[in-house]
């Protein structure tokens, strides 16, 4: 008993080793490179450093906008843009109300999707990010200078705002194609006559080349299939913007068997410089309309809501050259276009292949008229004459493509849950790594322009089961970061992210880091409620409602003590952070204020509404940490009988 | 005992709250290293010697950006009527001019310290606390409430110290 339990005992010893021995055979095998450096070192940003790359990550249905460092995936901040988010006041106080202005009222959520930086000259400018609103169809863009979202356009004629929001070439336009086809114009008839009336607008959203500001520039009133995802022409193909369809057989229920009967659906190919051409002849009608366009004030620090009454729009049929359609298979999701701006990349999500078009024969079957026929009048190239080649059966499910800048292509497959690197031109397949799991896209920081930073490739998963700590039934998001810079892709990390993260936009940090602002100055703080100085610091009645025009500098608000206030008066408090220097924000909120805190920045003015509702003695305070008097940052507001005859006062200390 | 003390205190402060509404001067009810009699009594603080924001050192220049500055004999009025105008924004939220608030009072803080000093404490308050005895004693003397860096630009604080030559002790 004994000699086998030693036995037992040593061949378990044995074992151990040779499975230790195995596993440093397989790290090493992993590292592939000469120097044999580990993965952790790589993603390694020793205290106080900095990472190398920002990356704008969606937050799915969180309806946000995450900021991650590369390669370490920290979160360094998340934006909000479609929904309210109550640490930042987004949503809640008076001046962030009116982004969230829809023509269907104030929409408080969003499903945010794919961000996009904003380009000059094909190369990511650092200056603003564009990130689309799925369910009430909404384009806003983000200043990277504040990284605050300074503007929501809301998308007539669309729902389902799904193949957006990608910019072309020199940040000319924001496009934002709807994956929902509907009646246009709304209008209430059978679900069954689908079939020709439904119609799936795209749209062109101008960018003012200096301040950034956008406008409904025109639409393209297209058949009614599902327009998914969309990236522009580059180089040769500028001027071209291009959208993958699936449902082309119109169908209107159980989409999963309807709509995947045909074996191609389309690439759509739009010559947006023609469109520009038809819109100056005058060729576009102008549609009513009802959508809200709102804009945040860098000066005033306030938003306001405007809605828009009209649109144009642009008929292809009656618009010969404008589009074409791209046979590709089978329904294609991602749609992308190389750095060189000639291999335009269908990923048939139910294919296991890749169909890679080129742009060049596409012009010139296009130049030769020559067509395979026709939908509702838009020509159709024939597949063979615009086809460059195919990555054959190089997995299960393919996604998305995005490129390195040295000849290479990384797709996701999401059934074989696995990124696959291939090669243009050859179209063979180098290498594949699984994915943990389940991916959905991918982003190489720049690799939707001319020039991507191809050092490494973000993979953003649907799943996650047990790669994590279980929290029950919702588990973790997550992304993985791989690195490119070898023949081989290797693993680096695995990070959470918030909501689903569907899609992201990378870009060097030296692009962004010197332009991001450190306060509001004061003396450009052009509030309507603002108080610069201590003089201006006053509590004024006007009917039931009350505006308190407030300060707040480490460690105290002006004023700190208010009389006068009245049940049922509604008491507005504009403060007003008079700090100016880094990183020292301010909060305050009062109790059973029914809204959020406020959380200001230095030089910046927000406003809070509160309803007092019952007699009494009423604390305020500092919700942000800001000195080792914090503790000590708070007020009172005295609350009388709606009858009383108590005058305003106000005070701080003695005076 | 001391939970009993609190106690006793908590009843105190509820019941003089619960008779307040009146303008009464109120009686203190917390008698901590007080005499006990109603009249209120001078108490010099424990320190010793003369407080950091009486104190005279005109040869300290302080620590920061300003390593030396002569002042024109005579006042500049213009540059003095920008600095009232920049002290109004981003100094009065904690300082008044002949009194102490937040922090002291500025009127003859040249009598007092060096235009140098008075320029780094503008400018580099973070440092002058770090490195500046002087600074470090201001600090204990206003509750450990730092002076904020208001980012000013150097002829910013240039014509505030010009605005606090023309400060009269009233």
């Amino acid at each position: 008993m004994k000699r086998i339990s030693q036995i037992l005992f040593i061949t378990a010893v044995l074992s151990l080793v040779i499975t230790s021995c195995a596993d440093i055979n397989k790290d090493k095998k992993m590292t592939d490179g000469a120097l044999g450096s580990n993965a952790a070192e790589k993603v390694y940003v020793a205290p106080g450093e900095h990472d190398e790359f920002y990356a704008f990550v969606s937050g799915g249905f969180s309806g946000q906008l995450s900021v991650y460092g590369l390669p370490s995936g920290r979160l360094f901040k998340v934006i909000p843009v479609f929904s309210q988010d109550a640490e930042k006041a987004w949503g809640y106080n008076e001046e962030t109300k009116p982004m969230l202005n829809t023509s269907y009222g104030f929409v408080p959520w969003d499903d945010s999707h794919h961000p996009d930086i904003s380009q000059t000259n094909g190369e990511v400018d650092g200056r603003w990010v564009f990130i689309n609103g799925n369910n009430t169809p909404r384009i806003a863009r983000i200043d990277l200078s504040t990284f605050e979202t300074t503007e929501i356009i809301e998308v007539p004629n669309s729902a389902g705002n799904h193949s957006s929001s990608f910019v072309t070439e020199n940040t000319e336009y924001v496009v934002a194609g709807t994956r929902f086809s509907v009646p246009v114009p709304q209008e209430d008839i059978a679900i069954k006559e689908y079939k020709g009336k439904f119609k799936g607008a795209v749209s062109f959203i101008s960018v003012d080349p200096d301040h950034g500001n956008m406008e409904m520039a025109f639409q393209i009133l297209l058949p009614g299939f599902n327009y998914d995802l969309a990236h522009p022409g580059r180089g040769a193909s500028h001027g071209w913007f291009f959208f993958t369809t699936y449902n082309t057989e119109e169908a209107n229920s159980l989409l999963e068997v309807n709509a995947s009967q045909n074996d191609k659906d389309f690439i759509a190919a739009i010559n947006w410089k023609k469109a520009e051409e038809y819109i100056k002849q005058g060729k576009f009608k102008t549609m009513p309309a009802n959508y809200a366009h709102n804009v945040y004030d860098e000066k005033t620090h306030t938003a306001t809501s405007t809605m828009k009454k009209e649109v144009k729009v642009l008929d292809p049929a009656e618009c010969p050259g404008l589009v074409y359609f791209l046979p590709t298979p089978k329904s294609p999701h991602g749609c992308d276009v190389d750095p060189s701006g000639e291999y335009i990349v269908g990923n048939g999500k139910l294919s296991a292949d890749l169909t890679v078009h080129s742009f060049s024969k596409m012009i010139k079957a296009i130049e030769n008229k020559q067509f395979d026929g026709d939908a509702y009048g838009i020509p159709i190239i024939k597949f063979e004459d615009a086809l460059a080649g195919v990555v054959s059966q190089a997995g299960l499910g393919p996604l998305h493509t995005e490129f390195d800048g040295k000849g290479n292509g990384y797709t996701t497959f999401f059934i074989s849950s696995e990124v696959v690197k291939w090669k243009l031109e050859s179209w063979e397949v180098i290498d594949r790594k699984p994915t943990y799991y389940s991916v959905g896209h991918l982003m190489i920081p720049g690799g939707n322009s001319r020039k991507p930073f191809g050092k490494y490739v973000l993979a953003m998963n649907k799943i996650t089961k047990d790669r994590y700590l279980p929290t029950g039934p919702e588990v973790t998001q997550s992304a993985q970061l791989y690195d490119i810079t070898g023949e081989k892709m290797e693993l680096l990390l695995d990070f959470p992210t918030i909501g689903e993260p569907h899609y992201a936009a990378g870009i060097s940090a030296d692009l962004i880091k010197p332009r991001s602002k450190k306060i509001y100055k004061l003396e450009e703080n052009e509030h309507k409620y603002a108080v610069k100085n201590n003089e201006n610091i006053r509590v004024e009645r006007e009917g039931k409602e009350v505006h308190v025009y407030m300060t707040m500098i480490r460690s105290h608000f002006t004023p700190d003590n208010i009389e006068g206030i009245k049940v049922g008066d509604k008491v507005y408090f504009h403060v007003t952070n008079l700090e100016q220097d880094y990183d020292v924000p301010h909060g305050v909120s009062i109790i059973g204020a029914n809204t959020s805190e406020l959380l200001i920045m230095p030089g910046q003015t927000e406003t809070f509404v509160w309803e007092p509702k019952q007699v009494g003695v009423w604390p305020f305070y500092c919700t942000d940490f800001c000195s080792a008097l914090h503790q000590e940052m708070q007020g009172y507001v005295r609350v009388s009988p709606a009858s009383s005859n108590i005058e305003l006062s106000w005070s701080l200390g003695e005076d | 005992m001391i939970r009993l003390d609190k106690l006793i205190i908590l009843f105190a402060v509820t019941l003089l709250i619960s008779c307040g509404g009146k303008e009464e001067k109120k009686e203190e009810q917390i008698k901590i290293g007080k005499s006990t009699t109603t009249q209120k009594k001078e108490t010099k603080p424990v320190s010793t010697g003369t407080p950091a924001s009486k104190k005279v050192d005109l040869t300290n220049k302080g620590v920061g950006p300003i390593k030396n500055l002569v002042l024109d004999a005579t006042i500049d009025e213009k540059m003095a009527a920008q600095g009232a105008e920049l002290f109004k924004t981003k100094c009065t939220a904690c300082h008044k001019t002949h009194k102490k608030f937040i922090g002291p009072a500025p009127v003859g803080i040249l009598e007092r310290r060096t235009p140098e000093w008075i320029m780094n404490m503008i400018l580099d308050p973070e440092k002058m606390i770090k490195e500046d005895p002087l600074a470090q004693e201001l600090l204990k003397e206003h509750n450990g409430s730092p002076m904020a860096n208001q980012s000013l630009k150097e002829e910013e604080a240039r014509a505030i110290l010009e605005y606090f030559r023309t400060l009269k002790k009233g």
